[in-house]
């Protein structure tokens, strides 16, 4: 008979710790197979240690950490830096609020409501769903310089696109979990499947999608910052513009902007969550 | 006798504000992002870029394409691989040297005031390197180290170093400190009492965010490859900027198939350790 090891102990503080060591040695083999991936990867990899290593190097990495002081402080840089900060802060939220449009879009497919909805374009709306999420913001936006040219558009399409993935998936979970009660009693009265959606689904469930989505923007003002390197506007381009003519006061002044934006999101994301908590 | 309906929206005022007031706000930023979709539909942007999609089917397929593809791949799992390794050797040190449980001195009364500076100091270092994307660390370092993988894996080094020693010590801290307290009162040396203590509490977890985390360094190391630092995305950079329709559309799918493998290896080994 197996030892009831899932069972909770009587007591919860001194419960022993999980069987990562069994008798069988599963975690021998675990350890074993990651060591030889650890081993594989740095063998394969042409690592230049020495380059990297070298004193040479150091000093080279110390002239290029000098060469960002000072940091560009003139008035016209600045606004320039203020500028693309905000095209940044355009670009995730505009990104986010087409992808919450055409996530809810296609997360109506995506779900099925009640027993009888035969929902056949579950999977395929699923797939297309998953897709667009496994595809980063960065890649999408490198593919899309190609027809829609350099500059924040490209971005904002390629945000749009990633966390139209994301957040489709996320809201037809959301969609199917809600409490059938509502829609159910619409449905038997004959009332038809959009205004099923609108009176009893979509009320339900709102404020879920509207934290989802917030929480989404949080993530896109990260990526938006960066999402510029291929072309795709914002600080990111200043970045790699700047970076590309070894002008290092500017390309500091730049990274300052981005960090500054990126922890005031966060401080303010921690304080919004703080105060919802409480 | 039914009551008398309004024959206005009761509400209308309020509609009205609300849709100017969104309209208001939504204008600045359609500008800021130079909103053009007509631009995609524009003579000068829709042959290329039907070119370019129909180049997708049939996806390329030779021989001497796949070999390269299958390479690349391996280098950008090796890069996410290598980068964790090292983000470990900064994670752990980091995590002994800030974790407040394993402090001696807090065991009566407060923390002596140099470790209490010395934690600070390592937590901010922590979140330093966080902060900073691993995108312009990879630009940094291929400026230094040259373009290849050498740059990708000090980048994920640096920011999942952050990341993993943060996330490592605030596992450690909500745990239940009684064990740890219990050996170090007793005389125990803090690597001890982190031994026996705090580790064999929290080692599913602690494995089991290691194991996310790798698989979201695979994730960035394709990312990384844009810039120069090697693997997949490198190629993927290069087919794109050649307008090789068929090559993208392949790399696109081994990408989505990495990508969804790391996920189910991911979440198998963690479903395993807990």
């Amino acid at each position: 008979m197996k030892p009831a090891r899932s069972a909770p102990a009587a007591n919860q503080t001194y419960r022993l710790a999980p069987p990562l060591f069994d008798a069988r040695c599963k975690a021998c083999w675990f350890g074993v197979g990651l060591l030889a991936l650890v081993v594989a990867s740095f063998w394969s990899l042409d690592l230049q240690w020495r380059a990297f290593l070298s004193p040479d190097a150091g000093r080279s990495m110390a002239r290029f950490v000098g060469e960002f002081f000072p940091p560009d402080l003139s008035a016209g840089f600045v606004r320039k830096v203020v500028a693309g900060a905000i095209e940044t802060l355009a670009m995730s939220a505009l990104g986010t609020l087409l992808a919450a449009g055409f996530g809810l879009l296609l997360a109506l497919p995506a779900s099925r409501t009640h027993d009888g909805d035969r929902a056949w374009a579950r999977a395929p709306t699923r797939l297309l769903l998953n897709a667009l999420r496994a595809v980063p913001e960065l890649v999408w936006a490198a593919l899309l310089l190609i027809s829609a040219g350099l500059g924040p558009f490209a971005g904002t399409l390629a945000l749009a696109l990633h966390t139209t993935g994301v957040l489709g998936r996320l809201f037809a979970e959301a969609i199917e979990n809600a409490a059938p009660g509502p829609a159910a009693a619409l449905r038997t009265q004959g009332v038809d499947a959009l205004r099923v959606l609108l009176y009893a689904t979509l009320p339900q469930v709102l404020p879920q999608l509207i934290s989802y989505a917030l929480y989404r923007w949080e993530n896109n003002i990260r990526a938006a910052a960066i999402l510029g390197v291929v072309g795709a506007g914002g600080l990111g381009q200043l970045l790699s513009f700047h970076m590309g003519l070894f002008q290092m006061g500017k390309t500091a002044t730049v990274l300052c902007a981005m960090l500054l934006l990126v922890a005031a999101v966060d401080a303010l994301s921690y304080a919004i969550r703080r105060l919802l908590a409480r | 006798m039914r009551a008398a309906l309004p024959r206005r929206d009761p509400a209308w005022l309020g509609r009205l504000f609300w849709t100017g007031a969104a309209l208001a706000l939504l204008w600045p930023m359609l500008v800021a992002t130079e909103f053009r979709p007509w631009v995609l539909f524009s003579d000068q942007s829709r042959g290329p870029t039907l070119r370019f999609l129909s180049a997708f089917v049939p996806p390329a397929a030779g021989a001497d394409f796949l070999w390269l593809v299958a390479r690349e791949t391996w280098r950008t799992v090796a890069i996410a691989t290598a980068g964790i390794t090292l983000a470990l050797l900064i994670a752990i040190p980091a995590t002994l040297s800030s974790t407040r449980v394993l402090s001696v001195s807090a065991l009566s009364g407060r923390m002596a005031p140099l470790a209490a500076v010395l934690r600070q100091g390592v937590r901010w270092l922590l979140v330093l390197l966080r902060s900073i994307p691993e995108l312009v660390w990879a630009l940094v370092f291929v400026r230094v180290v040259g373009l290849g993988p050498t740059a990708g894996v000090l980048a994920i080094a640096l920011t999942y170093g952050g990341m993993l020693g943060k996330v490592y010590g605030d596992i450690l801290e909500s745990s239940d400190e009684h064990a740890t307290r219990c050996l170090l009162a007793n005389g125990g040396g803090r690597l001890q009492a982190f031994a026996y203590g705090l580790l064999p509490e929290n080692a599913a977890e602690l494995t089991s965010y290691t194991v996310y985390r790798w698989e979201c360094a695979i994730r960035s190391s394709v990312v990384l490859g844009f810039v120069g630092a090697g693997g997949l995305g490198q190629q993927l950079d290069n087919s794109t900027k050649m307008f090789a329709g068929d090559e993208v559309a392949t790399m696109l799918l081994v990408f989505v198939v990495l990508v969804a493998l790391a996920d189910r290896t991911s979440a198998w080994l963690r479903r395993a350790l807990s």
